[in-house]
């Protein structure tokens, strides 16, 4: 039960991005394409699960003044180990997202899940946590890819589908010709308004959830009063 | 950008063209967090400045006396980010016991910088570029410069904000990204500037 609790806060109603508010820089820069979104996704799940399990083991060791620098120390170095795997295996995708990969040592999420649960939680749970947490991240890179890609450029997973020459060289798969898109949103304006939309979508489905809730536990109340 | 950029153009370009909040999305989180009134938005401009210039400066020397003789450049990421939180800190001591007024008026802001993506993004930028000592002390500077002239534009279009009519469920952080978006759009007239 704890499990599905953490899948649900993980990929809804604790989502890093549209509720923590946090991890933004990386979700609006690189959202271009499919590809980069996974990739991107992907190499931070990865990263987020082996921090939450090692600063979970270390947790009692570690003295309480200097936590943070020791956090910030084990992510840069499983930063630098994704970073040199990525190099090695998929260079079209460390290329394309270039300096972002790196900077995954400064995003707030790692650090903030190291902070926030790993420090007062076991093993188990931290790992679960990093998954569900990475995947929610994932689904919102994804979601902005999506969006951005076809209002943009009007075509669908771009760099994974179509592909003629190695990995992340397809063209996508084309819903309409590409003078119809509005060029704007892949460029960083789009970044900022299409997050503050879905944020926007996220509130108010939140709050729409909240108030069925309070109208179910009012008539519930109402029922056994009367 | 490369080793033969002049320093003028990398100055423009970091404060206009290629800014590094609205092209580049570096620093986004204090960017957006930090916002809400000008005077904190200034402090923190100022603060940035100052730690990207010095940032760059010492990363720059560590890259090229240590970790490139030593064969260890595979260890950037790890040697710039301990770089900056001591920095960041050793920052934090001197202003606390020289400069107390700036160091109360920047409060919790100053740590944070260690976080701040635009920082660690300069340096790393500036070792992807293969820029000189002076091409990357000017890039840091002049980086934090477009910071605070984001920040604090963004900062006087956010009071305006705060006093228009928007659905209920843009309230927060929606409606400053959308903002963000907007004032984007006008840096966006500088990327046609090509300099030489």
């Amino acid at each position: 039960m704890h499990i599905k609790q953490q899948f649900k806060e993980g990929l809804i109603t604790n989502n890093p991005v549209l509720v923590q508010l946090i991890g933004m820089c990386a979700t609006m820069a690189i959202t271009t394409s499919l590809f980069n979104g996974i990739g991107m996704g992907l190499s931070v799940l990865v990263i987020l699960t082996c921090c939450n399990v090692v600063v979970s083991l270390i947790r009692k060791v570690i003295p309480n003044d200097i936590r943070l620098a020791i956090f910030v120390l084990v992510i840069a170095g499983f930063v630098t180990l994704v970073d040199m795997a990525l190099k090695a295996w998929i260079p079209a995708l460390s290329e394309s997202l270039g300096v972002f990969i790196p900077l995954i040592v400064v995003n707030c999420i790692i650090i903030g899940r190291a902070e926030a649960f790993c420090q007062k939680n076991p093993v188990g749970p931290s790992f679960f946590d990093g998954i569900f947490q990475g995947l929610g991240y994932t689904l919102v890179l994804i979601c902005m890819c999506v969006i951005r890609e076809l209002l943009g450029k009007g075509t669908f997973g771009a760099g994974i589908f179509n592909t003629v020459n190695g990995i992340g060289t397809g063209e996508g798969i084309r819903i309409f010709p590409a003078e119809y898109g509005a060029l704007v949103i892949t460029l960083p304006i789009g970044g900022f308004i299409t997050l503050g939309c879905l944020i926007a979508l996220m509130q108010y489905a939140l709050k729409k959830s909240e108030k069925k809730k309070e109208a179910k536990e009012k008539e519930l109340a109402e029922k056994e009063a009367a | 950008m490369g080793p033969n950029t002049s320093i003028i153009t990398i100055a423009l370009s970091a404060i206009l063209i290629n800014n590094f909040i609205f092209s580049q999305f570096l620093g986004c989180c204090p960017f957006l967090g930090c916002s809400t009134k000008l005077d904190t938005a200034a402090g923190m401009g100022l603060a940035v400045i100052f730690v990207m210039g010095l940032a760059s400066a010492i990363c720059w020397v560590v890259n090229e006396y240590i970790l490139i003789p030593l064969n260890l450049a595979f260890l950037q990421t790890i040697a710039y980010i301990l770089v900056i939180a001591v920095l960041v800190q050793f920052v934090e001591m001197f202003l606390k016991k020289s400069v107390p007024s700036l160091y109360s008026a920047l409060g919790i802001y100053l740590p944070l910088i260690t976080t701040n993506c635009a920082v660690l993004g300069v340096v790393l930028l500036n070792t992807q570029y293969s820029f000189d000592f002076l091409q990357s002390v000017v890039y840091g500077i002049t980086g934090g410069a477009g910071f605070m002239l984001a920040i604090c534009l963004f900062a006087s279009v956010r009071e305006k904000v705060e006093f228009a009519e928007y659905p209920e469920s843009f309230e927060g952080f929606p409606i400053a990204l959308v903002s963000a978006g907007l004032v984007a759009l006008a840096f966006m007239g500088f990327s046609g500037m090509k300099i030489g």
